[in-house]
């Protein structure tokens, strides 16, 4: 038998198989729901219109479906990037000197969520969380601790920062000068994404606009001063954790794009020069294929949409530059070693996605804080990869996977769907403002769950060879004593300050935000003369009001 | 014996973590399984969950955080409830909560810790159980 086409090859070769020996499900699906062919071939390429030159090209090239870059990993190895930060600044800037003997490349800083939503350590609603999921910043004393005796121009920092984002970057520009270190030279990220804190991650605290109304004035200090800084990670990394398919992590993803670079571009800001400024954040689950796939659809949705809807022509402005995240959502409490062997499939998926930087979860984390040494294993897992994998040698290796392309178009389309219901429903904004978006993720949340709880999604050592509980693996333990120390700094930097300067801050950065004015100099100002993050945030809250539009609240 | 009253509980996110796809899951699940429950959204206080608590005069509380801050703000949630006359309500808790300190909170009162993975079934079974076993006593 020598099949002539995948009909044939189905009913000839196939079909006598299955009817012998029923395939292991009826149905074979993708972690997203996308129903799953046997086998994917010339045929189905040319039945998606399959055209190389137009819809793939060459890395480095329109669309950039192969990578953003030319040659990717061969000229120079992503930005090994692990997340942390908790108890005292102190304890953070030595895990922070840690980390970069131990070869990681660039910083990334955790936030306790006082210091996201803006309130000092010893507010009380700060009572029990100073320290617990990152580290406590209330003033410049803090910061400059956190940064001792790192090089802010030789080190590129990302800071998981949204409503208080422009005053963490305030916080990070007055250290890099008190270090001597020109504003031109300072690299590094705020996430200071903040539509997506009203859909699925929670640290807003003003009303949407008015929180856009923030982001807007770091684009336009930066694209001003900062020229290396990305003034924000569009991040549909916590969408997924929430819940979500990868065509919706997507979707969600680019509609509130969508929405910062309508409000720039409206604002008159250049869409070519801070379009290039503009990265992204997305997850890396266990379906290795899809998430390949998912990555290289992404480059390709953004090209076209900064291209066709905004009429950017720098090719800068149309890369998808972009952070990846092993998912935290898969890891298991059950079996937590299992752990490290999903989060090498995901980082796998994110390097052979093209990601330009990469953390990979510590196997502990669903049971609390990773220890020392499961972060360090986390590192390796990346350094394994990058040194003796051998993936890091080739651009794009599934380009060209009958299957991979196929999927990569499938995914687009099934964004490109979500993106028009969005639009059709006036944006991000409007469709979050009712709630759209948090639902759908509840609902694919929902089913997941019940897959899982049925059986007919497997997670191994959850549902399917369950073992008695080993319970080696001891997260770290964040030492409570410091909260003391860091209180009483506080109120002494209060006590020093000369008040009526601070108060003279305050009253201008009120006037700002009551104004068009941009209030990111009046911050760095006030920063530099140790106004604190509550004080700043208060004026905020006053001016602006507190968004308190509860999503899912319910009840019956 | 299914009584003819549902279970009243309350389900609360407690403190500033705004993780909530677990909340809403156990949410929907114990609706599903037929009680009366009020959701609180994310970012409550342990004033207002406890006076949520009260007014709704509920039979179990779900205390869900991600956050770490559970040895402290779960026994401030207790000693209110205490104060109230509400000492007696079946308290669950759930999120990310190190084994080592599963013991600390059962000592306080707390009835059961469900973690990541964990059946909803499961978690409706057991409020179930005690709360109808406590009603037979």
């Amino acid at each position: 038998m020598h099949s002539h086409s995948k009909k044939e090859w189905e009913s000839e070769t196939l079909g006598p198989l299955v009817r012998k020996h029923p395939e292991r499900k009826e149905n074979f699906f993708s972690e997203s729901g996308i129903e799953q062919d046997p086998i994917f071939t010339p045929a189905d390429l040319n039945s998606d219109e399959f055209d190389y030159h137009n819809n793939v090209g060459y890395p480095g090239e329109y669309p950039f479906v192969r990578g953003i870059k030319a040659n990717m990993y061969r000229g120079r190895l992503w930005t090994m990037r692990q997340y942390s930060g908790f108890g005292s600044a102190e304890e953070t800037n030595r895990r922070f000197h840690y980390l970069l003997e131990q070869g990681q490349t660039g910083l990334s800083v955790a936030f306790d969520l006082p210091t996201q939503i803006g309130y000092d350590s010893d507010h009380p609603l700060a009572r029990g969380e100073v320290g617990n999921v990152g580290v406590p910043i209330s003033h410049l004393g803090d910061m400059q601790i956190l940064f001792k005796d790192i090089p802010l121009d030789k080190v590129s920092t990302s800071m998981t920062i949204n409503t208080t984002a422009s005053i963490l970057l305030s916080l990070y520009i007055v250290v890099a000068r008190n270090q001597g270190v020109s504003l031109d030279k300072i690299n590094g990220t705020i996430q200071n994404d903040i539509l997506k804190e009203y859909i699925a991650r929670g640290t807003y605290d003003y009303p949407p606009k008015e929180s856009m109304r923030l982001v807007l004035d770091t684009f336009r200090f930066c694209s001003e001063h900062v020229p290396r800084w990305n003034t924000i990670s569009v991040s549909g990394y916590h969408m997924r954790e929430a819940g979500a398919t990868a065509p919706q992590e997507l979707a969600f993803t680019f509609c509130n794009a969508i929405a910062y670079v309508q409000m720039a571009i409206d604002a008159g800001l250049n869409v070519d020069d801070f379009g290039s400024r503009i990265s992204f954040f997305f997850a890396a689950h266990n379906n290795l294929l899809e998430e390949v796939s998912k990555f290289r659809a992404a480059r390709r949705i953004w090209a076209r949409i900064m291209k066709e809807r905004f009429g950017a022509t720098a090719p800068e402005a149309m890369t998808l530059r972009f952070h990846v995240q092993t998912a935290g959502a898969t890891l298991t409490a059950q079996q937590p070693d299992n752990n490290t062997v999903r989060t090498t499939i995901q980082a796998l998926a994110g390097l052979l996605g093209g990601t330009q930087s990469l953390h990979v979860n510590s196997r502990d984390e669903a049971l609390g804080l990773p220890s020392k040494e499961s972060a360090q294993l986390s590192l390796r897992t990346q350094q394994i990869i990058a040194y003796e994998s051998g993936i890091a040698d080739i651009v794009d290796p599934l380009g060209g996977s009958y299957y991979v392309e196929h999927l990569t178009n499938l995914i687009e389309k099934e964004t490109l769907r979500y993106v028009r219901r969005i639009d059709d429903m006036g944006g991000a904004v409007a469709a979050l403002e009712k709630g759209f978006q948090s639902r759908e993720i509840h609902e694919a949340a929902f089913r997941h769950q019940k897959e899982v709880e049925t059986g007919s999604r497997v997670v191994i050592g959850v549902n399917k060879y369950v073992s008695k509980e080993d319970m080696r693996i001891s997260p770290s333990k964040v030492d409570k004593n410091f909260r003391q120390r860091q209180i009483e700094r506080l109120v002494s930097v209060r006590k020093q300050r000369n008040f009526s300067v601070v108060k003279r801050h305050l009253a201008r950065l009120e006037e700002a935000a009551r104004t068009d004015d941009n209030v990111v100099p009046v911050i760095i100002e006030a920063v530099e003369d140790f106004c604190t993050l509550g004080e700043i945030s208060d004026v905020f809250r006053k001016v602006f009001g507190q968004y308190m539009n509860q999503q899912g609240a319910f009840k019956g | 014996m299914e009584t003819a009253k549902p279970i009243r509980i309350l389900v609360a996110k407690l403190g500033l973590d705004g993780h909530d796809r677990g909340a809403k899951i156990v949410t929907r699940a114990l609706r599903d399984a037929g009680m009366e429950v009020i959701y609180t959204g994310i970012r409550q206080t342990v004033e207002t969950i406890a006076s949520v608590a009260v007014e709704e005069d509920v039979d179990a509380i779900g205390l869900s955080l991600l956050s770490g801050g559970h040895l402290e703000m779960v026994p401030e949630i207790i000693e209110r409830l205490n104060l109230e006359d509400m000492g007696e309500v079946l308290i669950v808790v759930g999120g990310i909560i190190p084994p080592a300190d599963h013991n600390a909170l059962k000592e306080l009162g707390v009835s059961a810790v469900f973690g990541p993975g964990t059946d909803t079934q499961a978690i409706v079974d057991f409020i179930k159980n005690r709360l109808y076993r406590s009603e037979k006593s």
